[in-house]
């Protein structure tokens, strides 16, 4: 396992390098000009231009500038943005509402979708079965932004249970962002689990635990769910990794400010350092999930063996 | 200890100190499937003596497995279902115990080991703590004590270094030695009757010898009964004291297992007999029985073995044969069993 690891770290480096050049050359290949966007219907005065030219180092050619800025990135240093402010304090300020916000979810998606995709899969073809077969093909089916506007309209301005926008009401203002974000994922954990635990109960494994004389929760909550969590942990760590990222559309529709609605922002005003930090720190983070799941993986299944 | 370990009533009824360990009679088992029902077992009847061993011959899909599964209680509901017989254990009828008092006698009274136990046991947890857990849910041992006679047992089966292999999981371990897991999990709590479903069958040669040698040791031991469900007539004869053969989900012969070896009166269990390898009798070649099982869906009228059966003549077709009596405990259900069993007499 320690040599896996090891490995596994070193393999990060060059995921790492491609990563961060890549979304370094699409920042840098976006058409206009950043320094007159900043400026407005304004000219800027040549001076003012060249002096911020020389500040972000465009002038160099792009890998130069991208060699810079991983030498800053390995002291620290993720850059700043056009207004002067490091990207790391960005960080430290969007990261938080995003941690937030994907912990959340991920609690709601996770423990009401195994329950469900228990519920469903024990009585196969009943009506608990047929319930939630349905209820997640409808949350699949509809898109992010019409189920974000939707729950917002209802559940926030109609009835008034939550707060409409915003992160003003501390961690309660996170919750209906946090449902709507967590909702395709759980319909998929849902899904996924019913489909496993279908799976499972029909294994040999299942007969001997029965023959052992165990009683039917046993058999079902210790035996049969071990094994039929073996595929949802691989989506679930995934997921972690994805909702760490930000929602770009969950944020922008309850406007809250967290990473995602920061690196659009980015976007917008072709802040190359502020998406290329964040992203680049994103990029860490989701190859540190897809560790996670790994080891996991072999937590949860024994047979797995990493040399 | 939390349960009483008493062994003269099962799940809460006295047992009858006069009935023999087991009477399964004329039991009938069916699968409602979509496409229609399956009888899957058709009125077996057999009767288990303390220490004795009945063997269930039979090929794959002739019910002996399912027939298993009733006695046990473990057949899935729907789409099985047990439409009639009767299954005694010591006098006391299982049919009519409720789930949970069933699941009081499986594991504890009546154990069951199975053919393959790489996939028979849970891949994801300690072979020790699969055994272990007979103790702690059964009789509400504490963890570590379980732990220790789970230990105990694997060295009764003779599994090298017990204590660290305990830890070891299902598929770090040779197949003969996942079968012996399979038996010290069963044998954990003394069952008085072990089933064993093609415990052999997965196994090497010399593997499968030292399994059955096992086996008969532990039965000696603990003088429990021994359901054997098996395809190998070969290993009948060695170890059984009763057969049934199946067929088709019906009991074709049935017997003392040394007349049913050495003088079937049955053309299906002759057939299975010059379908084998064997060193008392020179055979220039194997012959196999012509042709496969009925479909259960839909078995003709008549004799189900007709179709395979060079004895076969016009009242097969019409009329299914009755157990005729060979001797006063040897049965066959054959039109033509003197003719049959006269095959073998010079033999």
């Amino acid at each position: 396992m320690g040599r896996y690891l090891i490995r596994r770290l070193l393999q990060f480096i060059p995921v790492f390098f491609g990563a961060t050049l890549l979304i370094f050359i699409m920042v840098w290949a976006i058409p206009g000009d950043p320094i007159a966007a900043l400026a407005g219907d304004r000219v800027l005065p040549e001076q003012v231009v060249q002096q911020i030219r020389d500040r972000y180092n465009l002038d160099d050619p792009l890998i130069v500038q991208y060699g810079k800025y991983m030498g800053g990135v390995f002291q620290g240093d993720f850059g700043e943005d056009f207004r002067g402010r490091p990207v790391t304090d960005l960080l430290g300020q969007r990261l938080p509402i995003t941690v937030r916000l994907a912990l959340l979810a991920f609690g709601f998606e996770v423990v009401l979708g195994i329950i469900a995709g228990i519920l469903a899969g024990v009585r196969k073809g009943g009506f608990v079965d047929n319930l939630v077969l349905i209820s997640t093909l409808v949350v699949i089916a509809i898109p992010i932004f019409v189920l974000g506007f939707l729950a917002q309209l209802l559940l926030g301005v109609r009835f008034g249970w939550f707060p409409v926008s915003g992160v003003q009401h501390g961690l309660y203002s996170y919750l209906l962002p946090a449902m709507v974000l967590g909702s395709v994922s759980l319909a998929y954990i849902a899904r996924l689990t019913r489909t496993s635990l279908i799976e499972n109960l029909r294994a040999d494994y299942v007969r001997t635990a029965t023959a052992k004389g165990l009683s039917r929760r046993r058999v079902v909550g210790i035996h049969t769910f071990r094994n039929s969590m073996i595929p949802v942990v691989t989506f679930l760590a995934i997921d972690l990794g994805s909702l760490m990222g930000g929602a770009i559309i969950t944020e922008t529709i309850f406007n809250i400010p967290g990473l995602g609605r920061a690196v659009f922002e980015g976007v917008q005003r072709q802040e190359g350092t502020v998406v290329v930090g964040i992203v680049t720190f994103l990029v860490l983070v989701y190859m540190m999930a897809n560790l996670l799941v790994d080891v996991l993986y072999a937590v949860l299944d024994p047979r797995i063996r990493y040399e | 200890m939390a349960t009483t370990l008493s062994r003269d009533a099962v799940a809460g009824r006295p047992v009858d100190p006069a009935a023999p360990l087991l009477v399964v009679e004329d039991l009938h088992v069916e699968f409602r499937i979509e496409a229609g029902t399956v009888r899957a077992v058709n009125g077996l009847s057999y009767t288990l003596r303390r220490g004795e061993t009945v063997a269930i011959l039979g090929e794959s899909g002739s019910g002996k497995s399912v027939s298993a599964q009733a006695v046990m209680g473990i057949i899935d509901s729907p789409p099985g279902f047990v439409t009639g017989g009767s299954v005694r254990f010591r006098g006391v009828e299982l049919l009519d115990l409720s789930e949970a008092d069933r699941r009081r006698v499986r594991g504890d009274r009546i154990a069951m080991i199975f053919q393959d136990a790489l996939t028979a046991l849970n891949p994801v947890f300690p072979v020790g703590w699969q055994i272990a857990e007979m103790f702690r849910m059964h009789r509400g041992v504490p963890r570590k004590e379980a732990r220790e006679k789970a230990i105990e047992l694997m060295e009764r089966v003779k599994i090298p270094s017990a204590r660290t292999r305990a830890g070891s999981y299902p598929h770090e371990f040779s197949g003969g030695m996942r079968q012996r897991v399979m038996i010290a999990m069963a044998l954990s709590l003394d069952p008085e009757i072990l089933i064993a479903d093609e415990p052999t069958t997965a196994l090497d040669v010399t593997v499968q010898a030292q399994i059955m040698a096992l086996l008969a040791e532990l039965q000696q031991q603990t003088g429990m009964g021994l359901i054997l469900i098996t395809h190998d007539l070969g290993v009948v004869a060695e170890v059984a004291d009763q057969v049934v053969v199946m067929y088709a989900g019906r009991e074709v012969e049935k017997g003392p297992s040394l007349p049913v070896y050495h003088r079937p009166a049955h053309p299906y269990t002759l057939g299975l007999m010059d379908s084998l390898p064997r060193r008392d009798v020179h055979t220039e070649r194997l012959r196999p029985i012509k042709g496969s099982p009925p479909d259960l869906l839909a078995i003709p009228p008549g004799c189900p073995f007709r179709p395979r059966c060079p004895y076969a003549r016009d009242i097969c077709a019409a009329e299914e044969p009755p157990l005729a009596a060979v001797t006063s405990e040897h049965v066959s259900a054959c039109h033509f069993w003197e003719e049959v069993s006269r095959e073998r007499a010079g033999a």
